[in-house]
C-alpha cells in the first residue's frame, strides 16, 4: 500500500513536470520548423527591405532590443535591488515599507499597455517624438516590482545568524547588508533580474507608443528604434508570406537571445562561487 | 590581554517582556565565567548586553551599566567600537557561507576597512592556529568555502574570527551545544587555551562543561541572577537551595 502511494505520487510528479516543460519544447521545436529556414547570414546584418523586394533581415531591431533592454536593466536592476534592499533590511516592518510593498505589487500587476500609456503621456508627449529612451524607460519600470520583491524575498531568506555574525565582528550595519547579506543573497537576487529581464525582453505593448519601431539603422535613443518583438508583431500581421517566415524567425531568434542571455549572466555569476558554498 | 567586566543595575527587555532584572556581578580579566541555567532564564540575553546585540532586536531595551575594561558599553561609546574589543561566538557555527575560509577569518578586518595583505595573511594563520583549525585547513584556504567544513571545524573557524579582530573579552553562547563530543571536547581545550590572552564569558546548558572549563559561574533562573561565585563552591557547596537543586538535576 505504502509502496503504491509512493508510486502514484512520484508519477503524478513526473506527470506535472512533463506538462509543464512540455509547451516549451512544443513552441521551440514549432519555431524551428517555420522560422530555421529563413534564418541566414542576411538576418542577422540586413535591415528590412521594402514592401515587394524579397530579403533583407532584422539587424536593426536586434540591436534596437538589445539597446531598449540595456536601458531598462540600467533604470529596472538598481532602482529594483536598492528597493528590495530597504524593505528587506532597513524597512522591515515600517508603514514606509508596508506602503512601497503594496505599490510594488500593484506596478507589477499593471498591464503592459498601460506602462506603455503612460510612458507615451509623460514622455513621448513632452517631447512631441518617439524614442528609443521612452521604450528603455516603459521596459525597465516594468522591471522595477519583479527585481525589488525578488530581491526583497532572497534578502529574508538569509538567516539572521548571519547577520549577527557580520555585527558581531563590530562591522557597520550598512557594510554588513551590502558586503554579506546582499552578497550571500546574490545567487537569488540575479535569478530575480534574469526573470524580469527575460519578461520585459518579449514585451511589445508598451513599446507601441514609445520605441515605435524603425524600418532602418537607428541607434539614437533620441529617435524611434526597432525592436524585435515590434517587427514580430508588424510582419506577422502583414499580408506577405515572406514577412511572416521573417516573423518566425524573428521569434526563435528572440527566444534563443534571451536563453543566450540569462545563460551567460548565469555563467558569469557562478564563476567564482567556492567549493561547497549553497 | 584580557579585560575585567563589570556589570552594576543591569536590566533587559524584549518588548513588555522584562528577561533581566538587576544583575550585578564582576567578571575577572583572563578568566573563564560560565553562566548556567534553564532554557528561558535570560544568561543569552545577558551575554547580548554585554556586546550590544541585545539592541539590535527592534523590541530589545537595556537600563544599567556594563564596564569592559575601562569601556563604559553604554555611555559615549559606539556600539561597533565595542563589538571590536568584544568578540562573540554563537550557538549555531554561522560562518559567511560565500566567502573562503581564509575570507571568513579576515571578515572582520577587511569589513572595516584594513587591507595590508601581509598583515592579513599573518593575522589569519595565527587566529586559525589559535583556534587549533590551522593544521585542517592550511591547504585550502581560498579554495574552499567556509560552509564546506564539519560543524565542529566551522565553530572554531568562527572562533578564529573573532579572534582575528583582537578582541579582549569572548563571548560564547553555548558555543558546542550543535557539536559532537569530539568537537565539544576541541572547543573545550580551546577556551582552555585562550583564557590566557581572553577573558571569556560562556554561556551552557552543559554543567560539566562549566566545571571543566570556568573559575567562575553564575547561576541564573527567571531573568535573575541567584548565585555567582567560585565554579568549585557553586558545584560542591551552593549556598543557594535553587542553585543546589538545578545541579543536582531537580529541575531544569
Amino acid at each position: 500500500m505504502r509502496a503504491l502511494t509512493d508510486g502514484t505520487v512520484t508519477g503524478l510528479a513526473i506527470l506535472a513536470t512533463l506538462i509543464v516543460v512540455a509547451p516549451l519544447i512544443a513552441i521551440f521545436v514549432y519555431l524551428i520548423y517555420m522560422g530555421a529556414s529563413s534564418l541566414n547570414l542576411d538576418f542577422f546584418t540586413q535591415i528590412p527591405k521594402p514592401v515587394g523586394e524579397s530579403g533583407g533581415g532584422m539587424a536593426n531591431a536586434i540591436v534596437g532590443s538589445a539597446i531598449l533592454l540595456a536601458l531598462a536593466s540600467l533604470i529596472g536592476v538598481p532602482i529594483g535591488i536598492g528597493a528590495g534592499i530597504f524593505l528587506a533590511e532597513f524597512g522591515r516592518g515600517s508603514k514606509l515599507a508596508n506602503g512601497i510593498r503594496f505599490t510594488a505589487d500593484v506596478l507589477n500587476g499593471v498591464p503592459s499597455i498601460v506602462m506603455g500609456l503612460a510612458a507615451y503621456a509623460l514622455i513621448v508627449s513632452e517631447q512631441k517624438h518617439f524614442s528609443a529612451f521612452a521604450g528603455g524607460i516603459a521596459l525597465g519600470f516594468m522591471m522595477i516590482p519583479t527585481v525589488c520583491r525578488t530581491s526583497e524575498e532572497m534578502l529574508l531568506m538569509v538567516p539572521n545568524v548571519i547577520r549577527e555574525a557580520a555585527l558581531g565582528l563590530g562591522v557597520p550595519n550598512w557594510r554588513s547588508v551590502l558586503s554579506i547579506t546582499v552578497k550571500t543573497a546574490s545567487p537569488g537576487i540575479i535569478t530575480g533580474c534574469m526573470l524580469a529581464f527575460a519578461r520585459v525582453a518579449g514585451e511589445t505593448a508598451p513599446l507601441i507608443f514609445t520605441a515605435l519601431g524603425n524600418q532602418f539603422w537607428s541607434t539614437s535613443l533620441n529617435e524611434p528604434i526597432a525592436a524585435l518583438p515590434l517587427q514580430i508583431y508588424v510582419y506577422a500581421l502583414s499580408p506577405y508570406d515572406d514577412w511572416h517566415r521573417l516573423a518566425w524567425a524573428g521569434s526563435l531568434v528572440l527566444i534563443v537571445l534571451i536563453v543566450l542571455a540569462v545563460s551567460l549572466v548565469r555563467f558569469v555569476a557562478s564563476r567564482g562561487v567556492l567549493k561547497g558554498a549553497s | 590581554m584580557g579585560v575585567g567586566i563589570e556589570v552594576i543595575n543591569l536590566n533587559a527587555w524584549y518588548g513588555t517582556n522584562h528577561t533581566l532584572q538587576d544583575i550585578n556581578l564582576n567578571m575577572p580579566a583572563n578568566h573563564a565565567t560560565a553562566l548556567i541555567g534553564p532554557s528561558g532564564c535570560g544568561k543569552s540575553t545577558f551575554v547580548r548586553c554585554l556586546n550590544r546585540m541585545h539592541e539590535t532586536n527592534p523590541v530589545g531595551r537595556v537600563t544599567g551599566t556594563v564596564r569592559i575594561g575601562d569601556l563604559d558599553v553604554y555611555k559615549d561609546t559606539k556600539a561597533v567600537e565595542i563589538r571590536r574589543r568584544v568578540g562573540m561566538v554563537f550557538q549555531r557555527p554561522n560562518p559567511f557561507p560565500t566567502m573562503s575560509i581564509y575570507d571568513n577569518v579576515a571578515a572582520g578586518l577587511k569589513l572595516n576597512g584594513y587591507s595590508n595583505r601581509r598583515a592579513l595573511d599573518e593575522i589569519v594563520e595565527r587566529s586559525l592556529k589559535n583556534s587549533a583549525l590551522w593544521d585542517e585547513v592550511k591547504d585550502d584556504l581560498k579554495k574552499k568555502s567556509g560552509a564546506s567544513l564539519s560543524g565542529g571545524q566551522q565553530q572554531r573557524l568562527c572562533i578564529a574570527r573573532a579572534l582575528a579582530v583582537d578582541p579582549e573579552v569572548l563571548l560564547m553562547d553555548e558555543p558546542a551545544s550543535a557539536l559532537d563530543p569530539v568537537s565539544t571536547s576541541k572547543i573545550e581545550d580551546l577556551i582552555f587555551q585562550l583564557k590566557s590572552q581572553y577573558t571569556i564569558v560562556i554561556v551552557t546548558h552543559n554543567m560539566q562543561q562549566a566545571a571543566r572549563v570556568a573559575e567562575k559561574t553564575g547561576f541564573f533562573l527567571n531573568g535573575r541572577m541567584v548565585e555567582f561565585d567560585s565554579t568549585h563552591k557553586i558545584f560542591t557547596n551552593p549556598s543557594d537551595k535553587r542553585t543546589e537543586d538545578y545541579i543536582t538535576g531537580r529541575f531544569g
